[in-house]
């Protein structure tokens, strides 16, 4: 991993690319290929930001998708480790758990969508419904796997040292899986995101989907943009700030091995 | 006549149809060292894991006269947790805070590793982090020092200084010590007496004392002589080649 931290140089790559990308659209509109309701130019995109910063749709979309994404997810986390820690310790109840974990971790949370509407109307829960489903089931699996990949001398040092029950759990097998379970918030956040977008599509009245769905019903191709861009600039900044979570001295050991 | 410290009766291990230990049956002075050589597969660690009490034997009994740590071939500190806070975990059984971290700071010392207290087990070399696993076994209430090939995953030069490292801490904190081994100069080096374990099941085939004074150079004839003694024992070297 060490390896892959980049060189000041290297650091102005992604901005280069960046500005490339952009230069790129500026030339095909400026060309006028396509229609421009078909293909938005980006000083349009960004009148059409403008608009929506002062009008303050756009950030009350952003805190309401990210809200429903924290609520959505956190129960997930709060839910699901502990979920995967007890299957992974109790060999009935794992077996009994497991195919149906499996099943539902390979289901797409997308076809729940019917029923998150039927049962939970339209609005906020729906949404945190569809992102806790998304959620649960990697992050229970992520823990259980974690769980059974420690090595078994950890476990002997602890008994030697008199560490039992509530403190092996959070002093030995807690500590043992952070690393994999940070691993898997990065995949499991990524995934709540692209759910929430998903779900305010069909079932919201507010969010950064409704507002891409409300910005085509209106024509306005251009905040279908606004709303793309800022939905993959939050992705990114939401594993940015988990990624971040992997420089704890603690669980540094998980990345350097 | 001094008190056993470490005693095994009739002790037999199975797991399932394999038999791994069958019968044995040892006295462990206290302070005594002794060092445990055998085949691979002739339960050398399923042996500790009975003395240490992680497993239960099958048949017959272990009696231990004190408590009991191991210092493992590899892994065996928590990675999560600075040199300092592992070795910590040894004084655990410390009430007093003051005299945990006195009882640190001198076990810290003791093995030279002052500066690196904070620094984690992956950013130590194989043979620091062997030392710090030292520390912690011998931190505190424990008596009795377990090692299961303690240093066989290091390099022959760092095998020799951990050797003299583990005589000098024996030497400022007295414990009974087994120490299981593939390296037979390594027994003959360390310990003051040698058991020889027979292949699966594994079985006491014979053992043999050596009373040279400590530290004891490897190329010191009586460890030399040592040596060929136990290589006889195993049938591995036949009298007439010597």
């Amino acid at each position: 991993m060490a390896s892959n931290r980049a060189s000041p140089r290297s650091r102005w790559l992604p901005v280069a690319v960046l500005l490339a990308a952009v230069m790129l659209w500026c030339t095909l509109s400026a060309l006028g290929l396509f229609h421009p309701s078909t293909f938005p130019s980006p000083w349009r995109v960004a009148l059409g930001f403008g608009e929506e910063v002062r009008s303050g749709r756009l950030l009350d979309d952003t805190i309401v998708s990210l809200f429903r994404v924290g609520a959505g997810f956190g129960a997930a986390v709060l839910l699901g480790v502990p979920m995967g820690l007890a299957l992974a310790h109790h060999v009935r109840l794992r077996s009994a758990f497991s195919p149906a974990i499996h099943f539902f971790r390979s289901l797409s949370p997308l076809a729940w969508i019917p029923f998150a509407i039927l049962w939970f109307g339209i609005g906020d829960a729906p949404a945190i419904f569809l992102i806790f489903l998304a959620s649960l089931f990697p992050l229970v699996m992520a823990a259980m796997v974690a769980v059974d990949g420690i090595p078994s001398v950890y476990f002997r040092v602890a008994y030697e040292h008199g560490i039992t029950g509530w403190e092996l759990i959070h002093r030995v097998t807690f500590p043992a899986i952070l690393p994999q379970v940070i691993t898997a918030l990065r995949v499991t956040a990524g995934v709540a995101w692209l759910v929430v977008v998903a779900a305010e599509m069909v079932a919201g009245r507010a969010g950064l989907g409704f507002a891409i769905m409300d910005a085509r019903n209106g024509l306005r191709t251009d905040l279908v943009v606004v709303g793309m861009i800022v939905i993959g600039v939050i992705g990114v900044i939401i594993d940015r700030l988990l990624t971040g979570l992997t420089r704890i001295p603690s669980v540094r050991w998980g990345y350097e091995r | 006549m001094k008190d056993s410290h470490l005693e095994t009766a009739n002790l037999s291990r199975s797991f399932g149809p394999v038999e791994a230990l069958r019968d044995v049956n040892l006295r462990i002075l206290r302070g005594e060292f002794v060092a445990i050589v055998g085949p691979t597969g002739c339960g050398k660690t399923t042996l500790l894991s009975l003395f240490s009490g992680f497993d239960s034997p099958t048949s017959g009994r272990v009696t231990r006269g004190g408590r009991v740590r191991t210092v493992f071939q590899r892994d065996g500190l928590f990675p999560w947790l600075s040199c300092a806070d592992n070795i910590a975990l040894g004084l655990r059984g410390l009430s007093d805070s003051a005299a945990r971290r006195e009882q640190l700071q001198k076990l810290l010392d003791l093995i030279h590793l002052n500066g690196f207290a904070d620094r984690y087990p992956h950013q130590l070399s194989g043979g620091m982090r062997q030392l710090v696993e030292l520390a912690r076994a011998i931190a505190g209430d424990s008596d009795i020092l377990l090692m299961d090939e303690p240093f066989s995953a290091l390099d022959y030069l760092s095998r020799l200084r951990m050797r003299g490292e583990l005589i000098r801490l024996l030497h400022e904190c007295p414990r009974t010590v087994v120490f299981v081994t593939h390296d037979i100069e390594e027994a003959a080096q360390l310990a003051d007496r040698i058991i020889v374990f027979s292949e699966r099941p594994g079985r006491i085939r014979s053992e043999l004392s050596i009373s040279v004074p400590k530290p004891r150079s490897p190329t010191d004839e009586r460890v030399v002589e040592t040596v060929r003694r136990i290589l006889l024992e195993m049938g591995v070297e036949s009298s007439s080649a010597l």
